[in-house]
């Protein structure tokens, strides 16, 4: 690995990130992102990345890519106009949703409107049973009148969702060759995109991979011929939302699987570091100017999940927005970052996000106009950051307006300073983060306390420290080049996919042969994905995703990966058991002939990665004193402290310096608060750690 | 601690209060058997003071438990006495008066104890899948027939659970194990409240949550008052008709707003009913609480002090039946109770409130067999489906959606996974929505056989099929609803009732009444209801 040259491309909402591995030395660099031709900003970024590093697009050995653009084009309903084709008695599933409303109280409330809407869904008779077997024949004639309505309608794409597809897709082929025969278009199967139980996240999977083909084909196809042109020779892949990469030939026919593509660079990035370190528990943290992510990552591999929620419509509320069940890595967002703006409720209580200040105007101190305080504003107030060395001192902060519009909107109404409502939105907004970490983690069955943090993104090193307070986490590792993270988390990322399968097996009729089967057929599908990239071997992990007859939620119970007999069963009952216990605390008593049963299967294959060189943590040998000082608010003794300010690039690995301190750099600092010291690693890490820890 | 420094801890320590009950509240989410908890959120979490007042509440859940469960707790305090608390208890009942109004509904409240010091309790409630007895169904004449009663007791001592409990539970309710799998969960979200409630005091270095609990009513209550002082001053009174089991219901109410609070009295609606479609006050207090705060006070947190301002008062009827009355479909008329009040607070505040919607969730419980001389499966199935919402003033109702309640419903293939049923049908109702300026949400069809080779009965739980939900201000009524087999027989709202093998239960769920004339209707939005088939008018 160290010996290649890869070049990792992350579109972002602003910023397009590019990061160059040149044998092992990373080169990087952000530019904005250009919506009309995002290919045009990759390659602005490579030709400065390229200069940089002295070597030209023939000399790149392989471009790894993501992209935000397949999530935009949800949120912003940029798509192909798209028929659906589904079960007659089903027109309706993806405008029903889940019948319910997702604020209580609002009565005004707007549900989201559906991708494909009620006059493109076309019914057809026809229908599989929940044993997968056929109840009704498909109307083929009917079928046949669709695909000519289809074809003069002037359609850009095809999605196809029959009930219970996922056990028995026959009849969505069947519709794929009627149409396909009559209709010019790409056309998406349910059974292929998303083929998992629940009707309503399967049918919204695919309208939505439908939706987006077009728009994400043409676009993969200019990015090739731009690459080309410019001398480019090395193959491109596209990393996927489960944080593995995939060809581009793949990714255009599933594009659903690149949303969200962006945020697993980012947990992949954390991972690396987790395995560098040999570390085993970590919660990634990574905090940019509008949302934080958090994401566990266990055993140096992000936690997993098979179905997430994009283009939320409202304030970040679970539901409003749209499920898509594909593999993802799991992680939780919320409306808190540098620009996030800080409001009083009703009841005098400090809230903050999730409307944010964005680029423009920004927060208040950045004199652009922006009139309403954003956390920006109650970091510069707290000393946090210095007022004349923001961006390398790209951006001047004005510490007058800062004061000016916390006071106005925060602390007149409350009758505080505006130091006081600084700390005051400070303490709440970190108050969320934590809280949402700590409901993640109890979602998972964890104890977030356990873990170690990872933190980056630009405004993540201003607030770990705190959040680590507020957790009871220990010790917290901001790494070099976390502006970049996603970027260089591509470049670690294995070659890897996820096959996904819904059967209900009861443990008491478990059959072996089945299951065996079942496993050997997703295996051949996942492998497949990935031989595309690698010649290597190749690992596959199993997951049975299981729970108690009559639960409605399933945990993951991991597999060994080898051909099951009917002895196994007991293993199963046992590593279900053990699950369920680490999950909820205890196992439940006294269930006797309770059926335990699995409910979907999953394989994940991946290359096998080399291993990154391994560090160890050093809790420092020499301490260092800053060579100077200044006032800086700290939270956990609600006062302030001359607090030691010291250049990042001053530190020596295995140099500690003692909180309360502040290391600067150019894209961002990191506050220590009291409680901790930090020390420069090896690899250009900073740790933060408790004092007493030695 | 200066005065601004303990301003901020406060706020902080509330907001981690909120966390504490969501965290207790999604413990239960995952651990749940009961379909209704699990796939539909009907369950609740709260955090009580050792006086037994409310100070936060889980968002997760449905409005059916607000302050039903703040009372449930007074209620266990008095029973238990403080002297018979210990660390490691969890007390239970399902008695409707003293829980939430059926007893399908179990509570579990805990004790928190720092050291030895109590320093509050958790509460949860969360609706089981079987409490014996007839079922859950409205034929039972008394509550007797309706299961097993669990008076106010331990359901766990010190740590150790009352194993003679759980065998009698286990004696007496259909799904043993599904059933005792609930009250541990219920019990775990207890738990796991208050290791989360102790973990923070010990972090913050608090002894009691006394500072903390004053802080939060004191706050609460005066933005509360602030907006119900703001309401205009008056009694207004609204009548509606309900279908009832076999003969029609009339309810009334009548919210008066006086000094600092509001009270609704349900004067005037008709009596108690030989059928299991009584409520107990405690529940029509919860629904007409909650269509009050929708309007006043929306982004207001419930507890104590939030809720203390909204009062109910009633005769005995209907709405508030007494023991021994049969209450196990106890929400049909509790989910009418918000679009009672509502009405009256139209009038208080005119052009400010939705139409009537469809109300009542349209609940189905199939008990399905193999059909004689056939092989086969037998099973329970329930299944939560929602008709069309009210016409809002400033726009459509929304379309197949509950309100009030807060549930969500399932997919079709988990319910077909759940025993041997085949579901045809489950779309929008064309022509169903009451038009108007605004027109009404569209309820929806449904078409359920049972598979092959087999029969199924029923539980009906069905309301608005003679009593269409009505307009407002001069918005017309949406499409009342119907069900029949699909040879054409109808079937009643209420009550068991049969479908043999080879025929269809059909469904039409009632549309959302309109708002305003529908002269005034903008012609785009009436082309675009055709064109989407809305209206099937020159579609078809």
């Amino acid at each position: 690995m160290t010996s290649s040259i890869r070049l990792g491309a992350d579109i972002g909402g602003t910023f397009t990130d590019i990061a160059l591995d040149l044998r092992g030395k990373i080169i990087s660099t952000k530019v904005l992102t250009n919506y009309t031709a995002p290919e045009q900003a990759i390659l602005d970024g490579m030709d400065i990345v390229l200069a940089d590093a002295g070597i030209g697009y023939a000399d790149l050995e392989i471009v790894i890519h993501g992209t935000t653009l397949a999530t935009n084009a949800l949120i912003e309903r940029r798509g192909a106009r798209t028929a659906f084709v589904t079960t007659e008695g089903f027109r309706d599933v993806i405008e029903m949703r889940t019948e319910s409303r997702f604020d209580q109280y609002d009565l005004n409330l707007t549900l989201p409107t559906p991708l494909v809407p009620r006059e493109d869904r076309f019914t057809v008779a026809g229908r599989i049973g929940a044993q997968g077997q056929e109840l009704a024949a498909l109307d083929e004639a009917a079928l046949e009148a669709i695909a000519d309505q289809i074809a003069s309608g002037g359609y850009g794409a095809v999605a196809i969702g029959f009930i219970h597809a996922y056990l028995n897709p026959a009849h969505e082929a069947r519709a794929r060759e009627i149409i396909g025969a009559k209709v010019d278009l790409p056309i998406s199967v349910s059974s292929e995109v998303s083929p998992q139980m629940r009707e309503f996240e399967r049918f919204n999977t695919v309208c939505a991979n439908a939706y987006v083909r077009p728009q994400m084909a043409s676009y993969l196809d200019r990015l090739q011929v731009r690459l080309a042109e410019k001398g480019a020779t090395c193959p491109v892949f596209m990393i996927h939302s489960g944080g593995g990469l995939v060809s581009v030939e793949t990714a255009a026919e599933f594009p659903v699987r690149l949303v969200e593509s962006g945020p697993a660079g980012g947990a992949i990035f954390a991972a690396d570091v987790a395995r560098r370190f040999g570390l085993e528990k970590v919660v990634s943290y990574d905090m940019g100017g509008t949302t934080a992510k958090i994401c566990l990552i266990e055993d140096f591999a992000p936690k997993t999940a098979r179905s997430f929620e994009v283009a939320r419509t409202t304030r970040f509320a679970k539901g409003s927005g749209m499920p898509i069940s594909i593999p993802v890595i799991e992680m939780i967002e919320i409306g808190a970052g540098g620009g996030s703006i800080a409001w009083v409720d009703a009841m005098g209580r400090i809230q903050t996000g999730p409307e944010s200040a964005a680029s423009e105007p920004g927060p208040a101190c950045y004199q652009r106009g922006g009139q309403r305080p954003a956390i920006t504003d109650a970091d510069l107030i707290l000393g946090k950051l210095d007022p004349d060395n923001f961006a390398g001192g790209a951006i001047k902060l004005s510490t007058d307006l800062a004061a000016g519009a916390i006071a106005a909107h925060v602390g007149d109404r409350l009758g505080l300073s505006a130091q006081s409502a600084a700390f005051g939105i400070g303490e709440v907004v970190d108050e969320n983060m934590a809280n949402a970490a700590r409901v993640h983690a109890v979602e998972n069955g964890k104890n977030i306390s356990d873990n170690m943090m990872v933190a980056f993104g630009g405004a993540a090193p201003l607030h770990a420290a705190r959040l680590c307070e507020k957790l009871g986490i220990d010790r917290c590792l901001i790494p070099p080049g976390a502006g970049v993270g996603s970027a260089i988390g591509f470049l670690k990322a294995p070659f890897g996919y996820e096959s996904l399968a819904s059967r209900i097996i009861g443990l008491s009729t478990f059959d072996a042969a089945t299951v065996n089967g079942l496993i050997a057929d997703l295996k051949t599908t996942a492998e497949g994905f990935v031989r595309q990239g690698t010649e290597g071997k190749i690992l596959c992990e199993i997951v049975a995703f299981m729970r108690y007859r009559g639960q409605g939620w399933e945990i993951p119970v991991p597999l060994p990966d080898r051909a099951f007999t009917a002895a196994d069963v007991e293993l199963i009952r046992t590593r279900f058991l053990d699950a369920y216990a680490r999950f909820f605390g205890r196992a439940i008593d006294g269930l006797s002939g309770l059926e335990i049963e699995i409910v979907t299967i999953s394989v994940k294959a991946a290359d096998e990665r080399p291993a990154p060189e391994p560090a160890t943590l050093t809790h420092g040998s020499r301490s260092f004193s800053a060579p100077q000082s200044r006032a800086v608010f700290d939270p956990s003794s609600a006062s302030v402290l001359q607090t030691g300010i010291v250049a990042r690039d001053s530190l020596a690995p295995g140099d500690r310096v003692s909180g309360p301190a502040v290391v600067v750099e150019r894209e961002t600092s990191t506050v220590v608060t009291a409680p901790f010291d930090v020390v420069m690693q090896s690899d250009g890490s900073l740790l933060m750690l408790r004092k007493e820890i030695v | 601690m200066s005065d601004q420094t303990r301003e901020i801890h406060m706020q902080v320590m509330w907001n981690r209060l909120i966390s504490v009950v969501e965290e207790q509240a999604m413990t239960l989410l995952r651990t749940a058997f009961s379909t209704s908890v699990r796939e539909a959120g009907d369950l609740s979490a709260g955090v009580f003071d050792p006086a037994g007042r409310m100070l936060a509440q889980a968002v997760t859940g449905t409005p059916g438990h607000v302050n039903t469960m703040a009372e449930a707790v007074l209620h266990f305090i008095a029973e238990i006495g403080r002297e018979n608390m210990f660390p490691g208890d969890t007390y239970v009942t399902n008695d409707p008066w003293q829980g939430t109004g059926h007893l399908h509904d179990i509570t579990m409240v805990s004790p928190s104890f720092k050291g030895d010091t109590l320093v509050g309790f958790f509460a949860c409630t969360a609706h089981v899948v079987d409490v014996g007895g007839r079922g859950f169904g409205a034929d039972g004449k008394s509550v007797y027939e309706e299961g097993i009663q669990i008076p106010i007791m331990k359901f766990a001592e010190r740590g150790v659970v009352n194993a003679d409990l759980v065998r009698i539970l286990r004696t007496n309710v259909r799904e043993a194990n599904q059933v005792v799998g609930d009250f541990y969960s219920l019990a775990a979200c207890n738990d796991v409240g208050h290791n989360r409630l102790i973990a923070m005091m010990e972090e913050i270095g608090l002894d009691t949550l006394d500072d903390l609990g004053d802080f939060i009513f004191a706050r609460t209550r005066a933005a509360t008052l602030e907006r119900i002082a703001a309401l205009p001053r008056g009694a207004w009174t609204n009548v509606m008709v309900t279908d009832g089991y076999d003969t029609p219901v009339k309810l009334m109410a009548t919210l008066e707003t006086r000094g600092e609070t509001v009270n609704v009295d349900f004067g005037g609606t008709d009596g108690i009913s030989r059928w299991g479609i009584n409520v107990p006050i405690i529940y029509t207090k919860a629904y007409a609480c909650y269509a009050m705060k929708c309007v006043v006070a929306p982004d207001i947190p419930n507890n104590w002090a939030s809720l203390e301002p909204f009062t109910v008062s009633s005769p005995e009827n209907i709405l508030n039946a007494p023991r021994p009355a049969p209450v196990s479909l106890r929400h049909v008329f509790g989910h009418m109770v918000p679009d009672l009040v509502l009405g009256a607070l139209a009038q208080a505040l005119p052009g400010k409130i939705l139409a009537e919607g469809s109300g009542a969730l349209w609940n189905i419980h199939m008990s399905v067999r193999p059909a004689a001389g056939q092989d086969g499966r037998r099973a329970e199935i329930l299944m939560f489906n929602s008709g069309g919402m009210g016409a809002r003033p400033e726009q459509d109702g929304l379309n197949a959606t509950a309100f009030p309640s807060g549930v969500m419903t399932m997919p079709i293939e988990a319910t077909e996974h759940t025993g041997p049923v085949v579901i045809w049908r489950k779309e929008l109702r064309p022509d169903s929505a009451g038009d108007g300026q605004y027109r009404g949400g569209l309820g929806q069809i449904i078409e359920i056989a049972p598979a092959e080779g087999h029969e199924f009965d029923f539980s009906a739980m069905f309301d608005r099929i003679q009593n269409a939900p009505r307009g407002r201000d001069g918005g017309q009524n949406g499409a009342p609803g119907m069900a029949a087999l699909d040879d054409g027989t109808r079937l009643k709202p209420k009550g068991w009732q049969h479908v043999p093998a080879g025929r269809k239960l059909v469904l039409h769920l009632p549309g959302g009444g309109g708002y305003g004339d529908p002269a005034l209707r903008d012609p785009q939005a009436r082309a675009n209801d055709i064109l989407k088939g809305y209206l099937s008018g020159d579609r078809k």
